[in-house]
């Protein structure tokens, strides 16, 4: 038996299911990310009041946690993409693998 | 804050030196090793795909972490403040953009560079001779800012002639690269990204002590030093839409930057691709957060004064405070780490741009992809001296031209030039090559004339000395309004900076360029006395108004307002690889998208660089 054809791959649910995971995964994440960082950058064009408020009794602005946290959500969400292609993407892509022949 | 000392920086001092011949010769130990190891074109290009996924993390974050943001940011943060640390959000965002849209693709569809990926169903030679083009415009930009850099950091830390410390560092480079290729690259690239990120961390670590480790008792020094508003956002975003420029071109400029994108293809699969983005993205993250607290730590430990007393634009923040907690010691060790920092970003670019020269323009386009090996290694060696060379002659070519402008420029580029045509080619099947190659030119086009016509570089750069005499005039104006104003304390007080001044000109081991800048400070400040005294001020301000009006009259307003094109060069790139796609009609790119839309999801028949 030779091995499907990539047109055949490309009609198999398997593969049509782990092509629009992935994209759904993707594009969410992506539009995540860009709200993060351009409601940052609009906040402080639009709403400087809002960021220089200070937090407390301290010095410090809510501007700063919040710069701080864009950076480290950033690097969480570079963490959930990866958490999730090690333990779901990667199964589906090595059980169509195992299928096809390849 | 205490009392000033005399700061040893910029002068040669034998610590920072035999820090850096230490990693000098730690790194051409590894390039004797790796020099063994590299014969063929897979460990040339790719190091044989034989890097961890966190190897190669720490790899990017050395490629990525320049000293120009190391301290560049510290010095920004230092006198800006707030919006120093806006600025450095901004060089982060742009890798999560790199893992969800371009790592996967990149790692499955690609051999060595990302015109590969471009070209992969697409007609080989003018995608490859537009990508290479692409290329060799983001990494020379980058390069001559780095070089540039290099040479007024070394000068500035080392008191070394600049053009002693461009040949240094062009000549270093070309021997990692030459003889050692992308794996003594990326040891240089691992061994700069621990001591930059140490060296950061016990700086952070000293600076925090002094404040008993609580971040609320640093901004509360600093809000009460410098005011609340040091710790608010302030001018740095008044246009949105040039703020939303510079985002859209950090954010995609991060996923079109060749010596990033080139980096994909050391590791041995998908899995440790994706590995390595998360770990870079967490090191560089981190290596902001530290430069943001180090500028903070240097306005209320060193304070801005002495500060800018060694440099007007802060850049030597971060290395005061070391010097300030840690003494010679940590300050030779820290400019030591700076100089490798430039060494290490430096040979990533050269090894991108003779990939570009070798992989794409020879053996894509002039040998139809049929060379063999040993004919493109050679002439991959040839590049590498070529862009070695060339590093070396830009760096002193913009030795005194203002280069601050290029590392933007680069992203800008990288971002409409090289990140459209690498996306549509992997998501949309009816993307065609002549749709590629408008996409790639216009992105380029658009990028570079719109930044030529901005107030960067249409002023600041092409009318440097009427800009200056501009910012002179109206600070003369200033200086002389304040002084009419209150003529009697204005005496007072300058009576008192001048005594100061005179005190510091007396000072023992001042180096030479610090008491030439100090004379002309003290004699303009006895002018302005004398000004004040004889009652000829009224007459010398109704000059230095009408000299400002005439100053500001002579600078020529940019065609162009705003500071960033990428809004315009992004959609236009888009724009049109979407028109000229849609105009044509490439019946073989469509019937290869199956088989590449195969292998960008799953990966079968990924070319493993280390099966070559």
């Amino acid at each position: 038996m030779t091995a499907p054809s990539a047109h055949q791959i490309l009609q198999d649910p398997e593969f049509i299911r782990l092509v629009r995971r992935k994209n759904t995964v993707t594009v969410v994440l992506t539009i995540v990310e860009l709200v993060l960082y351009f409601g940052f950058i609009g906040l402080v064009a639009y709403d400087k009041p809002f960021l220089a408020r200070t937090l407390g009794a301290s010095a410090i602005t809510a501007g700063i946690p919040i710069a701080v946290g864009v950076i480290v959500l950033s690097w969480i969400l570079t963490g959930i993409y990866i958490f999730w292609a090690n333990s779901r993407y990667d199964v589906m892509v090595r059980r169509i693998k195992d299928k096809v022949g390849r | 804050m205490q009392a000033p000392q005399q700061s040893v920086i910029g002068t040669l001092s034998p610590l920072a030196i035999t820090f850096f011949m230490a990693f000098v010769l730690v790194t051409l130990g590894i390039t004797y090793w790796a020099a063994r190891r590299t014969k063929s074109a897979a460990q040339f290009y790719a190091a044989g795909g034989g890097i961890t996924g966190f190897q190669n993390g720490l790899a990017l974050a050395g490629d990525y972490m320049s000293a120009a943001s190391f301290l560049g940011i510290a010095g920004l943060v230092s006198l800006k403040g707030y919006d120093g640390l806006i600025y450095s959000v901004g060089w982060l965002v742009g890798w999560p953009i790199v893992m969800f849209l371009i790592s996967e693709p990149l790692r499955n569809l690609g051999k060595y560079t990302f015109s590969d990926v471009v070209a992969f169903r697409l007609r080989m030679k003018p995608i490859k001779t537009a990508a290479a083009i692409g290329s060799l415009v983001t990494v020379l930009f980058y390069l001559t800012a780095q070089m540039v850099g290099a040479g007024s950091l070394i000068k500035l830390m080392f008191n070394l002639p600049y053009e002693a410390a461009i040949f240094l560092v062009g000549g270093l480079i070309i021997a990692y690269v030459l003889f050692g290729g992308m794996l003594a690259t990326t040891w240089v690239q691992i061994i700069k990204a621990v001591l930059l990120l140490g060296g950061a961390t016990l700086l952070v670590v000293l600076c925090m002590a002094q404040v008993d480790f609580s971040y609320p008792a640093l901004f509360s020094k600093a809000s009460s030093l410098y005011g609340a508003k040091f710790l608010e956002p302030g001018g740095l975003v008044t246009k949105p839409l040039d703020a939303f420029s510079l985002g859209l071109a950090l954010m995609f400029g991060t996923a079109g930057l060749p010596h990033i994108l080139m980096r994909f293809y050391t590791v041995p699969d998908a899995l440790e691709a994706r590995k390595s983005v998360f770990y870079a993205t967490g090191f560089i993250g981190y290596f902001y957060i530290l430069t943001v607290t180090i500028g903070f730590g240097a306005a209320v430990l060193v304070g801005q004064k002495a500060i800018t007393a060694i440099d007007a634009g802060g850049n030597m923040s971060a290395l005061a405070l070391a010097e300030h907690l840690g003494g010679g010691v940590f300050l030779g060790f820290l400019a030591a780490v700076a100089f490798a920092t430039i060494l290490a970003v430096v040979a990533g670019l050269t090894l991108a741009g003779a990939s570009a020269l070798s992989h794409d323009l020879y053996a894509g386009v002039l040998r139809h992809g049929q060379s063999n090996e040993r004919e493109e290694m050679r002439v991959a060696k040839v590049s590498t001296v070529i862009l070695g060379i060339l590093a070396i002659l830009l760096g002193l070519l913009f030795q005194k031209q203002n280069v601050a402008f290029m590392v933007g420029l680069a992203f800008a580029v990288a971002s409409s030039a090289n990140f459209p045509a690498l996306v549509m080619s992997v998501m949309w099947k009816r993307f065609t090559t002549a749709g590629a190659v408008a996409s790639i030119f216009t992105g380029l086009t658009v990028a570079v004339t719109l930044i030529a016509l901005s107030p960067t570089v249409y002023e600041d750069v092409f009318q440097d000395g009427k800009v200056k005499a501009r910012a002179a005039a109206s600070a003369r104006a200033v200086r002389l309004e304040g002084y009419a104003r209150d003529a009697a304390r204005a005496e007072a007080d300058l009576q008192g900076r001048i005594l100061a001044a005179t005190q510091g000109l007396a000072a023992p081991g001042l180096p030479e360029p610090a008491r030439v800048k100090r004379t002309a400070e003290l004699k303009g400040l006895q002018a302005d006395l004398a000004l004040v005294q004889d009652g000829g001020l009224p007459a010398a301000l109704a000059e230095a108004r009408a000299a400002r009006t005439t100053a500001d009259a002579a600078v020529r307003p940019a065609p162009f307002p705003m500071k960033n094109p990428g809004v315009f060069s992004i959609f236009g790139a888009f724009f049109m690889g979407i028109v000229v796609s849609l105009l044509t009609r490439e019946k073989e790119a469509e019937e290869k998208f199956e088989a590449e839309k195969v292998r960008t999801f799953i990966g079968i028949g990924a070319a493993g660089a280390s099966g070559h």
